[in-house]
C-alpha cells in the first residue's frame, strides 16, 4: 500500500472543522480482523514452536525443560545437515527444471495455433489432482515389476526408481515438476497475453526472426512474471511435503528426507516434539531469509510497468 | 512456513477432534478394515443387551488413528477404550499415567485363561496388566508358491543353509527367490528380527528392548545383518525391491503371479492373495512354513516374530461409570464365541484358548490351524521391534535397517547408530 502524503491532490483530502488537513483512507481498525487472525494462527503458534524447541516433550505426559539440548542434538545430527542440503538441492534443481518448461509452455499456450486450447487443457490437468493422488499414482507407475516398465517396448523404464538412493531425488523432482509446471505455465500464459501485439508487429516489419522476437521482446516483457513465478517456486520448495511423504516417506534410508519431512517424522513418528520444533524454527528462519533476499534483490518490491513509453 | 505453523499449532493445542470422554458415555475408537465388522457386531450386541450403557463408537483408518490417538491421550481426551499395539507406546502411556492398571480384571475368573498366554503377556508392563487382546494373531511366516517349488523339485527349507541353496536354483529357473516390499521399510524388519532370534535366541532381543548398553553390538545382530547383506548381494530379493511398495499388494502379487518363489509376511499376505487371486489359494498352490533354523544358532525354531494382537486399554481419564461399563464389556463380551467366529470369518485367528472346534469348521482349517499353532506353541512371541521400542528408536531402526539392505551402511555402522539411540 502506498502512503499518500499531503501533496496528494484534493480528492484524498478533506478539510476538518479544525482546519487541519488529514489523510482520509480506510480506518486502521479495518485491519484488526486480519491482524488478529494472523496473530492467533501464525504468531502465537510460532512462539509456541520456539518455546517447545527448548522443551522435552513426547506428546504425552509432562512437558519438561530441555535447555539447549534439543538445539545441540539437532544441529549435530548429520541428518539435519543432509536435510538442509537436500532442500537446497531440490530448490535449485526444481527451479532449473520447471522455469524453462513452464516459460516455453506458457508462450506456446498463449499463441493462436490450431488445437492450442485442447493442448492447454491437457497441460492443465495435473493441477486439478490432489498431491496424494499424484504420489500414489506415480508409485504404481514406477513399480519395477508391475509398473510402466512392464509395458511392451518400455522395459528400459523398469528401473529401481524409488529404491536407488542416487536416483530417487531426481524422480521426486520430476514428479513435483509434473505437478507444478501447469500452474507456472498459467502464470506465463497470462504474462505473454499482456504483451502488446504492436511490439511484435514492429519487430516483424524490422525483420526480426521468431527467436529474436522471443529473446528481445517476450523475455524482457516477462521479467516480473519470471520474478513472481521464481519466488513462488523457491519458497514453495521449502514446504514440499505431501508428494514426497506419500511417494518415498523420506527414503530409501534418508535419501529424500527434506527439512519439512524431517520435521514431521521427528515430531509425529519419533514423537520428539522438542527436536521437531527446533527444525520448525530453522525452517521458518530459512523461509523468512529466502523471502527477504528474493524481495530485496529481485526488484519484487519496486515492480513497475515494463510498458513505459508505449 | 505453513507446515511449521501447522506443527506448532498441533503440538501446542492438541485438542482437535471429537470430544471422546465426558458425558458418562463410554466410548471406543476402532480401526477400519477387514476386522471392523467383528468389532461393530460385538459392540452392537453389548448395546442391545445394555440399552442404558451404550458405547459411542468411531472408526478410523490405521495410520491416521495412530497419530490421532497419541494427541488425544496427551490432551486427556482419549476414548474410554484405547486401541493399541502393546510395546513401547503402551509403556509410554503407563509412564504418563494415561491408562489404568487392570491386573485385577485380567485375574478375574471370567477372563483368566480366555487368551493365549504368549499373546496376553504383551499387554503387561513390569508384571502388571494394562491391556487385553481384542484382535486376531499376526505371526510372520514364509509363504511360498508350490508350483515354483515343484518346478525345481524343492521342499520348504528347514535351515538357513538349505534356503540359501535354493537361491541359485530358483535364479537358474528364471524366478526371483524372495519378494519383499523394501519401500515402506517395515516389511524388512521380520528378516532382521527372525535372524537375530534364530542366531542369538530371545535373550538378545530382550536385551535390545530393555535398552541394554551396547545391546545392538551383540554378535547375533552383526551376524544377522551380514547374512542379510549376503542375501542381497546374491540377488536373493526381487530386482528393485527397494522400489516395491505394499500399496495394492504389489509385493504379494509377485508370489501368485509366479515372479517370486517366497515372501516373509503377516497373515495379511494370505488375505491379500485371497483378494487378488482366490483361485491360487483354492487350488492349493499357496504353501507356508516357519522361518528356518540357523545352523549353530541358539534360537528355538518355534519362536515367532510379528504382532501378537491388538489390545484394549482403559483410559485413566475416563469417569468411574465409563470405566465400569468398559470393564463389564471386557469381562462379558471381549473375544466371546460370536466375536471369535466373526474374526475367523474374515481370516483372522483370535488369540483365544481352546479354539480347536472353530478352527476345524473354518474355511481353510489347515492354514488357520498353522497360524494358531505358531502362536499358541511359540516359546517366545517377539512383538515387532518397531512397536516394542520407543517410537524414536523404532523410527531409527527402520531407517538404518533399510540402509543395511541397500548396502549403504555396514553391519558395524548399523550397530553403532542404533547403540546411539539408547536413552533417547
Amino acid at each position: 500500500m502506498t502512503v499518500s502524503t499531503a501533496s496528494t491532490p484534493a480528492p484524498a483530502l478533506v478539510r476538518e472543522p479544525e482546519g487541519r488537513p488529514q489523510r482520509k483512507g480506510a480506518s486502521g481498525l479495518l485491519a484488526v480482523p486480519a491482524l488478529a487472525f494472523f496473530v492467533v494462527f501464525a504468531l502465537v503458534p510460532l512462539a509456541g514452536a520456539v518455546v517447545l524447541s527448548f522443551a522435552d516433550w513426547d506428546g504425552l505426559g509432562e512437558v519438561g525443560w530441555a535447555g539447549w539440548r534439543n538445539w545441540s542434538g539437532v544441529l549435530t545430527d548429520p541428518v539435519t545437515g543432509q536435510a538442509l542440503l537436500l532442500t537446497l538441492k531440490i530448490m535449485v534443481v526444481s527451479w532449473l527444471v520447471q522455469t524453462p518448461i513452464s516459460l516455453l509452455l506458457g508462450v506456446f499456450t498463449a499463441g493462436t495455433q490450431r488445437y492450442r486450447a485442447l493442448l492447454a487443457v491437457l497441460y492443465f490437468v495435473p493441477l486439478l489432482l490432489s498431491s496424494a493422488a499424484v504420489a500414489i499414482a506415480f508409485k504404481a507407475i514406477l513399480d519395477p515389476n508391475f509398473g510402466i516398465g512392464g509395458a511392451p517396448g518400455l522395459g528400459f523404464l523398469a528401473q529401481d526408481w524409488l529404491g536407488d538412493p542416487d536416483l530417487v531425488l531426481y524422480v521426486v523432482i520430476f514428479v513435483i515438476a509434473w505437478q507444478f509446471v501447469p500452474f507456472h505455465t498459467l502464470l506465463y500464459q497470462a504474462g505473454v497475453r499482456q504483451i502488446p501485439t504492436s511490439l511484435y508487429e514492429a519487430a516483424t516489419i524490422d525483420g526480426a526472426s521468431t527467436y529474436q522476437q522471443f529473446r528481445h521482446i517476450t523475455l524482457p516483457q516477462l521479467r516480473y512474471t519470471i520474478v513472481t513465478s521464481s519466488t513462488l517456486m523457491l519458497t514453495g520448495s521449502l514446504t514440499y511435503f505431501d508428494v514426497v511423504f506419500v511417494l518415498t516417506g523420506g527414503g530409501p534410508g534418508t535419501a529424500t528426507r527434506l527439512l519439512p519431512l524431517d520435521m514431521y517424522l521427528t515430531g509425529f513418528s519419533a514423537n520428539d516434539m522438542g527436536g521437531a520444533s527446533v527444525l520448525a524454527v530453522i525452517l521458518v528462519v530459512a523461509g523468512l531469509g529466502l523471502a527477504f533476499v528474493l524481495t530485496r534483490f529481485s526488484g519484487f518490491a519496486r515492480m513497475s510497468s515494463e510498458q513505459e513509453g508505449l | 512456513m505453513g507446515v511449521a505453523v501447522a506443527l506448532a499449532g498441533a503440538a501446542a493445542c492438541g485438542t482437535a477432534g471429537p470430544q471422546a470422554s465426558g458425558g458418562g458415555v463410554a466410548s471406543a475408537w476402532i480401526i477400519s478394515g477387514v476386522t471392523e465388522k467383528a468389532f461393530d457386531n460385538s459392540f452392537d450386541a453389548w448395546d442391545s443387551a445394555h440399552p442404558d450403557q451404550k458405547f459411542a463408537i468411531q472408526s478410523f483408518a490405521n495410520d491416521p488413528y495412530k497419530q490421532k490417538i497419541r494427541t488425544a491421550v496427551g490432551a486427556a481426551d482419549a476414548p474410554t477404550l484405547i486401541y493399541g499395539w502393546g510395546g513401547g507406546v503402551l509403556r509410554s502411556y503407563v509412564q504418563a499415567g494415561s491408562v489404568d492398571d487392570i491386573s485385577d480384571l485380567a485375574a478375574d475368573p471370567a477372563l483368566k485363561g480366555r487368551f493365549l498366554p504368549s499373546v496376553a503377556a504383551v499387554g503387561q508392563v513390569d508384571g502388571k496388566t494394562y491391556a487385553v487382546p481384542n484382535n486376531g494373531v499376526k505371526p510372520v511366516m514364509f509363504y511360498y508358491n508350490k508350483d515354483l517349488f515343484a518346478k525345481i523339485g524343492a521342499q520348504p527349507p528347514a535351515t538357513w543353509g538349505e534356503m540359501m541353496a535354493l537361491v541359485p536354483r530358483f535364479q537358474a529357473a528364471g524366478v526371483s527367490p524372495f519378494a519383499v516390499a523394501g519401500q515402506p521399510k517395515w516389511p524388512l524388519l521380520p528378516w532382521f528380527t527372525y535372524l537375530v532370534d534364530r542366531i542369538g535366541g530371545p535373550d538378545v532381543l530382550n536385551g535390545i528392548v530393555a535398552n541394554k548398553p551396547d545391546g545392538w553390538s551383540d554378535p547375533a545382530v552383526l551376524q544377522a545383518n551380514r547374512m542379510i547383506q549376503d542375501l542381497v548381494n546374491k540377488d536373493g530379493f526381487i530386482k528393485g525391491f527397494a522400489s516395491v511398495s505394499t500399496d495394492s499388494g504389489a509385493d504379494v502379487a509377485l508370489l501368485y503371479t509366479g515372479k517370486a518363489a517366497m515372501t516373509l509376511g503377516l497373515p495379511a499376505t494370505y488375505q491379500t492373495i485371497k483378494t487378488g487371486d482366490a483361485q491360487f489359494v483354492a487350488d492349493g498352490k499357496l504353501g507356508y512354513f516357519a522361518f528356518p533354523a540357523v545352523e549353530g544358532g541358539k534360537g528355538d525354531p518355534a519362536d515367532v516374530v510379528g504382532n501378537p494382537s491388538n489390545y484394549w486399554s482403559i483410559s485413566a481419564k475416563a469417569t468411574p461409570q465409563e470405566k465400569q461399563v468398559a470393564r463389564d464389556y471386557i469381562k462379558s463380551n471381549l473375544l466371546n464365541d460370536q466375536y471369535s467366529a466373526d474374526l475367523l470369518a474374515v481370516g483372522n485367528v483370535p488369540p483365544v484358548a481352546g479354539l480347536d472346534d472353530k478352527l476345524a469348521a473354518s474355511t481353510d482349517p489347515a492354514y488357520f490351524r498353522a497360524v494358531y499353532d505358531a502362536t499358541a506353541k511359540a516359546p517366545n512371541f517377539q512383538l515387532s521391534l518397531d512397536q516394542a521400542l520407543t517410537p524414536a528408536q523404532g523410527d531409527a531402526l527402520l531407517t538404518n535397517l533399510q540402509q543395511v539392505f541397500l548396502g549403504q551402511i555396514t553391519p558395524e555402522q548399523f550397530s553403532t547408530a542404533m547403540n546411539a539411540t539408547i536413552g533417547s
